[in-house]
């Protein structure tokens, strides 16, 4: 009988990175500190050719981290029934050691806008949203791991802070956490918070996995700051510090480095994920 | 004061209508263009999508000319799904439509060759055909193949292989004022576009409707003398075009 | 020309062309499966969200005036509007196949 069961069934407590194909021949050769990989699912999601084979190749070498970006689990509507079916068959086909979707929504009708858009915290998303992570989660027949969004703007109508709405589905659902320490750092800043007392009123015990990922700097209508979540650059010193901040409340968790934009060669991302590995020493 | 989805929808493609109210900065005043941080978002990630997509078109209108139909096009034709890989199916029938560009009107053809080479990139593996077993001369004519799911036939007025290969091989000459098929495979990984000879796509046609390979050959000797057999059959085994014949259905 | 040496003709053609393919799939095996990149043109979209801001929270929304900004490659190609002769709309048929679910 063959043996189905995952090489890897949780994500170590170390650095992972976001995977892009171009980093492949590396990844294999030298990931130096690189334990566990993050994937797109939506890329994998075509019948064959090139990116099912580079995933097959990776699965026997890394713990992998399946990260949705299209499943829009705030829309206003019903969970689109083929793309969870392809979901689930991506997730048996890969054995991933976690799979994670955004507190967002990219989904409108028929259309999909490829952007992870906004939700006012209110007592109707929070039913929705709930409802929704437990129909994933039934199908997928597991736990799933839910990532706090980069704001740009706040919405008059919310009554619930962040905080507590990710706290309310945790327990509502049984779903895990991604703490998203860059988003934290982006959102605080625009929507004028403390960075630290989101982690300090965060659901830490939930936590499952930590972002890091570099944003731009722009500035609104009124001159306020307005950070951009564009993944693109270096994690920033603020952004690391507030990654310290929080290792030293959850202990070692995994910790992935985003760069999604302009993606660098391989040893400038492997010193961004060095940066996580000596962040992640002195609570190892 | 609740936005919901639609009106949030329909003020992120419309830069004419007013930010919806309701939307908040830092100062609990209105978003003002914060809210133009979804709009560009939207618009730059399936524009540069658009690009990735379809590098032929790209570098037949340039850049910056590309970038502007892409923000015409990406508004009046948004993703229907999460796959974006399969964004633009139905760009060539847009660029058909699309009055500005009508002087360049083998543009839509070029499109489809697009598409179809990133249609093949992630199409199903398969396994290419035994060749071993088809040794036998009398079984061999009795062959029958499909092509595989990764090759694509494409039927041109234009010389599509010729634009093909001016804008993507080094020192190609310019398109001759020829119509031209085009075979989309892909052996291992990447695919490749290869000029079909004359009776070649219909031979192809022939053989994937489950024609074996004898009486297939003969009728389009019939209608293409000078049909090759050979060169054909080689290029089609080498571009891993062909597989197992996988439909019951008799012709 | 009998229907046995028309099958014998054929079968030689068809020996040639496994002839030619055998050497050129040798040659593929020894290939790297699935290291590097792809081709150009080939390869898949980037992912959406968190792949998607281009650093500037402005962008030109004003579709309708057109005009050709730049010259691209069209600009060296001369074709004739009738590239085969006949004039025909919807100049390219496709073998159809669906795409995916």
């Amino acid at each position: 009988m063959l043996d189905t069961s995952p090489r890897f069934d949780t994500l170590p407590p170390a650095p992972g990175v976001g995977y892009k194909p171009q980093h492949f021949a590396d990844l294999m050769d030298a990931p130096g500190p690189v334990a566990w990989l993050e994937v797109h699912a939506e890329n994998y999601m075509g019948d064959g050719g090139r990116p099912h084979a580079q995933l097959r190749a990776l699965q026997e070498r890394f713990a992998l981290s399946v990260h949705g970006v299209g499943l829009s689990i705030g829309g206003e509507g019903a969970l689109d029934a083929d793309h969870l079916a392809r979901l689930k068959e991506l997730m048996a086909r890969t054995q991933p050691a976690s799979f994670s979707e955004h507190l967002a929504w990219s989904t409108h009708g028929a259309e999909f806008l490829n952007d992870l858009l906004p939700l006012p915290y209110t007592n109707a998303t929070l039913q929705r949203v709930a409802a929704h992570i437990n129909q994933v989660q039934d199908i997928l027949g597991r736990q799933m791991l839910l990532e706090n969004p980069s704001s740009y703007l706040a919405f008059a109508e919310s009554t619930w802070s962040e905080t507590d709405f990710l706290a309310e589905l945790v327990r509502r659902t049984g779903c895990g956490l991604l703490l998203d320490v860059n988003n934290v750092f982006i959102s605080a800043t625009n929507l004028g918070y403390s960075p630290q007392g989101y982690i300090d009123a965060y659901p830490l015990e939930a936590v499952g996995e930590i972002h890091v990922g570099g944003h731009d700097e722009d500035t609104d209508d009124a001159g306020a700051p307005l950070l951009i979540d564009s993944h693109g650059k270096p994690v920033v010193d603020p952004v690391w510090a507030l990654l310290d901040y929080t290792l030293a409340h959850t202990g070692a968790r995994p910790v992935l480095v985003e760069w999604d934009n302009d993606v660098p060669d391989w040893p400038t991302l492997r010193d961004e994920a060095m940066r996580a590995a000596r962040a992640l020493s002195p609570v190892q | 004061m609740t936005v919901s989805q639609d009106i949030f929808r329909k003020a992120l493609l419309d830069a004419e209508q007013p930010v919806p109210s309701g939307l908040l900065d830092a100062q609990g005043d209105a978003a003002g263009t914060r809210f133009s941080v979804y709009r560009n978002n939207v618009v730059v990630s399936l524009s540069e999508a658009l690009a990735t997509a379809f590098p032929l078109v790209r570098k037949l209108l340039g850049a910056e000319t590309f970038g502007k139909l892409a923000a015409i096009y990406v508004r009046a034709h948004p993703p229907t799904s999460p796959l974006m890989m399969f964004y633009g199916k139905d760009f060539p029938e847009f660029l058909d439509g699309f009055e500005p560009l009508q002087h360049i009107r083998y543009l839509s053809a070029c499109a489809q060759l697009d598409f179809a080479m990133r249609r093949s990139y992630h199409a199903a593996d398969a396994p290419p055909v035994a060749t071993k077993e088809l040794q036998d001369p009398e079984r061999v004519m009795q062959a029958r193949f499909s092509l595989a799911p990764s090759a694509v036939l494409l039927r041109s007025v234009w010389p599509l292989y010729d634009i093909w290969a001016f804008n993507m091989l080094p020192s190609a000459p310019k398109p001759r004022a020829i119509a031209q098929d085009v075979l989309v495979a892909r052996p291992e990984f990447d695919p490749q576009p290869h000029l079909l000879a004359p009776g070649m796509a219909d031979w192809l046609d022939k053989l994937n409707s489950g024609h074996a390979l004898g009486p297939a050959t003969s009728e389009i000797l019939e209608i293409y003398p000078d049909f090759d057999l050979t060169a054909s059959l080689a290029l089609a085994l080498n571009a891993q075009a062909l597989v197992d014949y996988t439909t019951k259905e008799t012709p | 020309m009998s229907n046995t040496m028309k099958t014998v003709a054929l079968a030689s053609a068809v020996a040639a062309a496994f002839v030619a393919q055998s050497t050129t799939q040798a040659d593929a095996a020894a290939k790297e499966k699935c290291y590097g990149v792809s081709l150009a043109g080939a390869n898949d979209c980037a992912a959406g969200p968190g792949t998607t801001c281009a650093g500037t929270s402005t962008v030109d929304y004003q579709g309708n005036a057109w005009t050709l900004v730049d010259k691209g490659t069209c600009a060296e190609i001369e074709l004739p509007n009738m590239a085969d002769g006949t004039e025909r709309k919807g100049s390219l048929e496709e073998l159809s196949r669906d795409l995916p679910a």
